[in-house]
């Protein structure tokens, strides 16, 4: 039996509608909301006493920091769980330190002063404008956050290594093995990563939320490291930028990046 | 030839009928008891009315959901605070909201997951309150 035409396109239609529909619920992207008993609704608000910003960023005082002294690393480190695998290999780190040479190639000549030579400024993921990172992740396990924070979800994560390799800076770490027996004591408050898994600085934003700055900038005791919202024109961190010289790392790149280190 | 080829056939098909109705027969009649949940933690003890986040229905139902749900609004979208049915506000957070009270995950959590043979993933990286010290 040959359909007539009006058969024909109905059943097309169908066909079409069939395929198009379960495409529309994207399963990575796709939230599921629990079905909430009663009336409950999800707020809307947050938690009173958030810092929030238009942009956070941080500017690295080198005239205050000092080579010697690691003292953003180890509480970043301890608080965040991150892990010593023991090899530079396998290291992960959310903030480590480079010379200067290699912080800003092409800054240094054979005639550099000492001052610069000797440095070793604290590096970090960048929080970039336009980052990387984010544009590569396959699952969306990074993302930006509208307060410019560039974050990574490591429910998400599937360990593919494409925002390693399109990272500039070298920010981002991957755990080759499971990370828990390599973590010298387990902060409770603070998840660990699992096998797999790539991670990097969060700018403390489970600090933030609770209304407290970074670790790193609360544990500096030469007072180096400020923090703030960039877009916010009565800010500490945007007075700084206001009166002094600052660099950011490898900003040709079109990434802009957020941590100023000022000289 | 043809006998023989089915006295290979016949066997085989009964050993296959045998083979994948084996679940459905073998445990018939058995009924392996339910887990009993502890719900006698010292913290929960010590609440005047006795109420998780939600019903204990819904609860039982959906805590996956609800937790995934969590997960995904805290993280990503920033809002950490859940508000219940009956305006009753909690932080959105496995180890510092639902294992406060559960501080039993042994006699609790893994218990009903390992009746039904759940392996949820949360506790790679979640912390188990009381597994290390502070």
């Amino acid at each position: 039996m040959t359909p007539s035409r009006r058969d024909f396109i109905k059943t097309a239609a169908a066909t079409v509608l069939a395929l198009i529909l379960p495409g529309s619920f994207n399963p990575v992207r796709a939230k599921t909301k629990a079905p909430v008993a009663g009336n409950a609704t999800f707020s809307k608000n947050n938690i009173a006493h958030t810092l929030t910003a238009k942009r956070w960023a941080m500017a690295v005082d080198l005239t205050k920091c000092t080579a010697d002294c690691t003292d953003c690393i180890v509480a970043c480190h301890t608080l965040h769980n991150v892990p010593n695998f023991g090899n530079p290999k396998d290291e992960i780190k959310w903030i480590w330190q480079e010379p200067f040479s290699a912080v800003f190639p092409g800054e240094q000549h054979a005639y550099s002063g000492e001052r610069l030579r000797k440095l070793a400024p604290p590096v970090f993921c960048n929080h970039c404008e336009n980052p990387p990172c984010v544009r590569v992740c396959p699952t969306g396990a990074t993302f930006q956050r509208s307060d410019g924070i560039v974050m990574m979800d490591y429910h998400r994560c599937i360990g593919c290594r494409l925002c390693m390799a399109a990272c500039p800076y070298g920010a981002r770490s991957m755990n080759y093995r499971n990370p828990r027996p390599f973590i010298d004591r387990i902060n409770p408050d603070f998840p660990t990563r699992a096998k797999g898994v790539v991670e990097k600085c969060n700018f403390c934003e489970e600090r933030i939320a609770k209304g407290l700055l970074p670790a790193c900038v609360e544990a500096c005791r030469q007072k180096a490291l400020t923090f703030g919202d960039v877009e916010d024109t009565r800010s500490e961190i945007r007075l700084l930028l206001e009166k002094r010289f600052s660099l950011r790392r490898r900003a040709h790149l079109g990434t802009g990046p957020q941590i100023y280190y000022l000289l | 030839m043809k006998y023989q080829k089915w006295s290979l056939i016949i066997p085989g098909i009964v050993i296959f009928i045998i083979g994948a109705t084996f679940p459905f027969w073998y445990g018939k009649g058995k009924a392996s008891a339910p887990p009993a949940l502890e719900l006698n933690t010292p913290e929960i003890d010590q609440l005047a009315k006795k109420q998780c986040v939600e019903d204990t229905a819904f609860m039982r139902a959906n805590h996956m959901k609800l937790l995934q749900t969590w997960r995904d609004e805290a993280v990503r979208e920033g809002k950490r605070v859940y508000t219940a049915k009956g305006g009753r506000t909690f932080e959105k957070s496995l180890t510092g909201n639902c294992l406060v009270c559960h501080s039993n995950k042994e006699n609790f959590c893994d218990r009903c997951h390992d009746y039904v043979d759940a392996k949820p993933t949360c506790f790679d990286c979640h912390i188990v309150p009381g597994e290390v010290k502070k």
